[in-house]
Formats: structure tokens, sequence, C-alpha cells
């Protein structure tokens, strides 16, 4: 397909407001300030634009739920781009910034908000000096700010820089990170369309969500919803990392398959390897295995497999790659970042850490695999937020594919898949 | 003092927090220029959500001081009209909010799965080797302090270190960590490879 987000992303000075507007830049814009915002609503409810951040959650029903009759209302642009695996944010803003400062725009002409907050993550702070240079270029312009384009609307973008945590990536803790607290997430309800920031109504919706929104202006719904599986329109990065010859974000429609976008987009595994498994949708999902890669990358399909499609961050991991180690290495990241709100993950992630490290590094027994199901099973479903599920499923999902690697982890008291690219010396990523 | 006949209560042995106290620092305040950054930041929320700013304040303070002091972070509290405790409250949840001195080079190695596939932890092992010191630590000559970072958003070109917050160096390898050591000490930032996307523009 002929990429319709990233359609420009490798040609020089891409991020400028002069080559933005040399292709239809702020068209988009000009149209849907000609529309009734109720209108905008309806037009993107029609395409099927489902939430590009991990939900899959319609845009348009997100936007209907905000409570029109409270002032003032808020956009949260969510680039707090965190799940590991995923980088396809990182790329729209860096090289298509007006794209997302235009969705922005809309997005707040049709809920009526006058400021959108781009809460972007602390380690993005080059990309944030290109937004921010950008936005002053939009603002001198007439892009942004008072009176856009003669319509008499007034809108502000505001970009806000977090400082590194994971969980503000959850819409609930952005919002507490933007009002200046600790990124812990709210109990819901009340949902963020009617009490979110500042306790006004707000909608928060991803980078690749909101830049999606200025072709679905231009070329309408059914151009979108033609793309793509049905109520899996639209097009869709997808970001491709691990033991791949050419890892990168590609550009598909979601009817791709899995495997398409491993060897063919991604050029297959590296030389002399094979795959072993797939996270098809960032960190906190399940396992894929080699035999199950011929669905569609869709939002349904995948959950259909048993996983799920999330922020589209595909990790590929070869037969080198020790299951338990991959866990292990995975809880690290969880039990790091875990908010500790909720007993279940803060307490939970960190024995499942403790648990595959003694595996890991021989000193497990038998019970402990299922130890391990028990705890995970004692995290998901039991937090606030979908965190302790996401902590839960690297343990859950490897044992359940790879038990006899687990086993034989206990039987020899040794990890049985040593590999030349981990650490050979000191065990770095245990301190 | 006491609240059980056996029970000994001994405040110099018991009755101690664990909890780790702030390093008090230099008396602080912004300078003229800082200040006016937040002035302006300020201006960015609604004036009864000064709170909003915190995040930016810290950056600012850590730019001044090389990490948060307990002076400063309360003279962020005064200006943002919080009490001292909730600003201690945000500054420790954040991993780029340092709460001690660092090195003038903070090397941040990612060590999530897709770096840790491409060799991350070789990365680690070698600047550790290099430097003499251990992931967490500063070395004696406070030049370096190498930590180890959660996932930075950039598997396609793993394994990254980040420096200092803000630059990063894409596609580390164990053997090339030696070579960027000596580089930053004769060259700085410069030293780094830069995010590809920024450099390919």
């Amino acid at each position: 397909m002929e990429p319709i987000l990233t359609k420009y992303v490798r040609e020089p000075n891409s991020f400028t407001l002069d080559f933005y507007l040399k292709h239809q830049g702020y068209d988009a814009l000009k149209k849907a300030l000609g529309m009734q915002p109720n209108d905008i609503i309806e037009l993107v409810k029609a395409s099927g634009l489902r939430g590009r951040g991990g939900a899959g959650f319609p845009t348009g029903l997100k936007w209907q739920f905000v409570d029109k009759k409270i002032e003032p209302r808020y956009i949260a642009c969510n680039a707090d781009e965190s799940e590991p695996g995923t980088f396809k944010d990182h790329v729209l803003m860096e090289r298509n910034p007006h794209l997302l400062f235009e969705g922005c725009l809309i997005g707040c002409w049709a809920i009526g908000a006058k400021v959108a907050y781009i809460y972007i993550r602390g380690e993005f702070f080059h990309v944030q000096r290109v937004l921010e240079a950008e936005l002053a270029r939009a603002y001198a312009k007439g892009y942004v700010g008072k009176n856009i384009l003669g319509s008499g609307f007034d809108c502000d973008i505001v970009i806000h820089r977090g400082a590194g945590a994971y969980e503000a990536g959850e819409e609930t803790a952005l919002i507490e990170s933007l009002e200046g607290k600790r990124a812990q997430p709210r109990i819901k309800p009340p949902f963020p369309a009617v009490a979110g920031l500042y306790n006004k109504p707000t909608a928060v919706n991803n980078v690749e969500t909101l830049c999606n929104l200025p072709p679905i202006i231009l070329n309408g719904a059914e151009w979108f919803t033609s793309l793509g599986p049905e109520k899996n329109g639209g097009p869709k990065l997808f970001c491709v990392s691990g033991h791949v010859k050419k890892p990168g974000v590609f550009e598909a429609l979601m009817k791709t398959t899995l495997r398409e976008l491993i060897f063919d987009h991604a050029g297959g595994i590296r030389d002399g390897h094979r795959l072993k498994a797939v996270i098809p949708g960032g960190s906190s999902v399940p396992i894929l295995l080699p035999d199950q890669l011929d669905i569609p990358a869709s939002f349904d399909d995948v959950q259909k497999a048993g996983s799920m499609l999330g922020s589209a961050g595909i990790i590929v991991m070869d037969e080198t790659t020790c299951m338990v180690w991959a866990a292990r290495n995975l809880l690290y990241f969880y039990k790091h970042e875990s908010c500790g709100k909720c007993t279940p993950c803060r307490e939970g992630g960190d024995w499942l850490y403790k648990i595959l490290t003694r595996i890991e590094n021989g000193e497990g027994e038998m019970r402990d695999i299922d130890l391990l199901v028990s705890v995970g099973n004692n995290i998901a479903g039991k937090t606030l937020c979908a965190f302790g599920d996401a902590a839960a499923t690297p343990a859950l999902t490897t044992v359940k594919h790879f038990r006899a690697e687990f086993e034989a982890h206990v039987r020899e008291g040794r990890c049985t898949v040593p590999a030349d690219w981990r650490a050979s010396r000191m065990p770095v990523g245990a301190h | 003092m006491s609240f059980h006949p056996l029970m000994v209560y001994d405040s110099e042995r018991f009755q101690k927090s664990e909890r780790a106290r702030l390093d008090e620092g230099k008396p602080f305040e912004f300078t003229r220029e800082r200040r006016a950054i937040l002035d302006d930041m300020l201006t960015k929320y609604p004036p009864e959500q000064k709170r909003s700013a915190v995040l930016g304040a810290l950056y600012l303070v850590q730019e001044q001081e090389g990490y948060l002091t307990a002076s400063g972070m309360r003279h962020v509290a005064g200006i943002l009209g919080m009490t001292a405790a909730e600003v201690e409250d945000v500054a420790t949840y954040y991993v780029m909010f340092f709460r001690e001195r660092v090195g003038t080079y903070v090397l941040q190695v990612c060590r999530t799965l897709s770096c840790a596939l491409a060799g991350a932890e070789r990365v680690t092992e070698a600047l550790s080797e290099k430097l003499g010191i251990k992931p967490g630590e500063t070395d004696p000559s406070g030049m370096f302090t190498l930590l180890e970072f959660e996932c930075l958003g950039a598997c396609d070109r793993a394994p990254i270190v980040m420096v200092n917050n803000e630059h990063w160096h894409e596609q580390a390898s164990a053997e090339s960590c030696a070579k960027l050591v000596d580089d930053i000490k004769a060259r700085g930032p410069a030293a780094l490879s830069g995010c590809h996307l920024e450099v390919e523009r």
C-alpha cells in the first residue's frame, strides 16, 4: 500500500511547516472548521477508527462520551510511548509533527476543547524540541492559537514533558501526571470523558489515533473503512524489533499478516537462525508461536488467536532466546515500573521476578513453576488498571507455551538456552 | 516513655526511619533565566493549577544543580504553592530525576527486551568494565554514572544508550563501548551517534 501517515517521512525537511503545507497540510483543518462538531464525531464513528494506543477502543465513541455540558474540556494526547517494543509515535512526531497538531485541533473542535496537552515522555527530548519549534511556526502562521484561520475558533496546544514513568501511558495516570502528581491510575468510573484533567471532561487519545483524523476528514469514512478488514480500517503502523534483519516501523493495512510483517517487511529472521516466538503487541500481550502467524494483524484477528494487537510492537525472538530469561527481563521491567498503588501488582510483580530469577539461575524447584502461575493469576484482573494483567502476562504465557524449558532449568540446575548476546560475566539487569 | 515493661525503647537503635534522607544541597534559588522559563511554563496551565508545572520545574532544578536537592525542592514548592512533601512525592516517583549527585555524563543503557535481544546486557557489561563501576554507581573521577534504564522507545536501533536524559546513542555494541567512553571524554555528547531520525533529516 501507499503509506498515508508516513508517506513523506524519509524525505528531507518533511517535518517543516512549508513541506507540510505543500502536501495538503492543514486542508483537513479548514474543512473540519466548516463542519459541525457533532458531524465530525459522527464521521469518526462511521470510519470505525480505533484507538492506536493499545486498547483499540473506537475513537468516535470516546468523543461522544465526553460530557459537552461542562466547560472547559480538554484533549490529552498520549505521547508517552513506553510499551516495550513500540516506537511508532516517535517517527510520527519527529517527522510529521504538523499532522499531529492538525489531529489535535480537529479533535478539539469536535469535542469543543480549547486546549490540547501533548504529554510526551521525557526520554523523547530531541523529539520535543522538533515539536516545540514546529509548534511555534504553526502559531506564527495562525494554524494554532486565537481565531484559527479566521474561523473564530481558539485552540492552544501545549507540550508537556513527562519524566520517565511507563505507567503515565495509562489514561488516568497520564492525567494525574499532567496535574503534577505521581502517575498513578484513578478508580474508574468516573471515566476521563466525564471527569478527567482538572476534573473536567477529557478525551485521552494516542498520537497515531490523532494522526489518522486529517486523512479521515479529507477522504471520508467510507475510504477509511475500505482500507483493511471489517472494523479494522485505516492505515496502521507496525513496529518490528528483535531478531529480524531489518527492524523498523512499517505502515500497512490490518489485513497484512503477521508473517508478512516479519518476513517481508522486516526481512525475516537473522541468517542461520529460526523463529521461536513472537510477542505481537508490545511486551504486555501473550506470545504467539511460529505456526500462528498466518493471520491478519488486526485487533480482532490477533485477539482471536489468543493474544492482542495492543500497540503493534512486534518483538521477534529466535531459537537462541531463553524463555525464562525473556520473562525475567520483562518482569524486571514491570516490577520496576509498577506504580505501587494496588497490592497485587506491586507485591506480585516483585515475587514473579524473584521466582523467575531463581529458576533462571538454576536454583528453582518444580513447584516454583506452578507458583509462578498461581501468583500470576492472582495479579491479573485484580488491579485498578491493565498494568496488573500486563505484568502477569509474560510469566503466564511463557509457562503456558514453554513449560518444558522451565522444567529443564530446574532439572539441570542451569540455564539451558545460552546465547552469545547475553551477559557473559556479571548479572546485569539484576542489580 | 514505655508502652510495655519488657520492651526496650531506644531511639538510637529502634525508632529510626529507613526513609532515605534527601541531600540538603546548597541554598537554592532559580537563576533569572530559569525563573523566566518556569513563569512562561505556568502560563500554559490554568492559573489555579500551578502544580502542573512541577515536572518542568524539577527539570530546571536538576539542570541548575545537577541533581535534586532538598533546598531546590522547597524552592519549587514555594513557587507552585505545594508543600515540600508533595514535591518530594513527585520527585521520588519519576526515574529521570536524580536524588543524589551524579557524574557529568550519565550513561543510561536500555535493558528492556528488544534492546536485550540485541545485546544490551553486553553493552552494560562492557561499559561497566571500562569504567570500573557497577550499574547504579558513579566512577571515582565523578565523570561517569552508569545506569540501566527501561525501554526508551527506539527498539529498531537497539541497543540504545541515552546520555544525560536527552542525547541518544543508537546501535551500541560491546566492542564500541570503550571507544565511546574515550570519545565522550574527548568530545562530550558530540561523540554520540544521535537519534537516526534526527541525523537523517
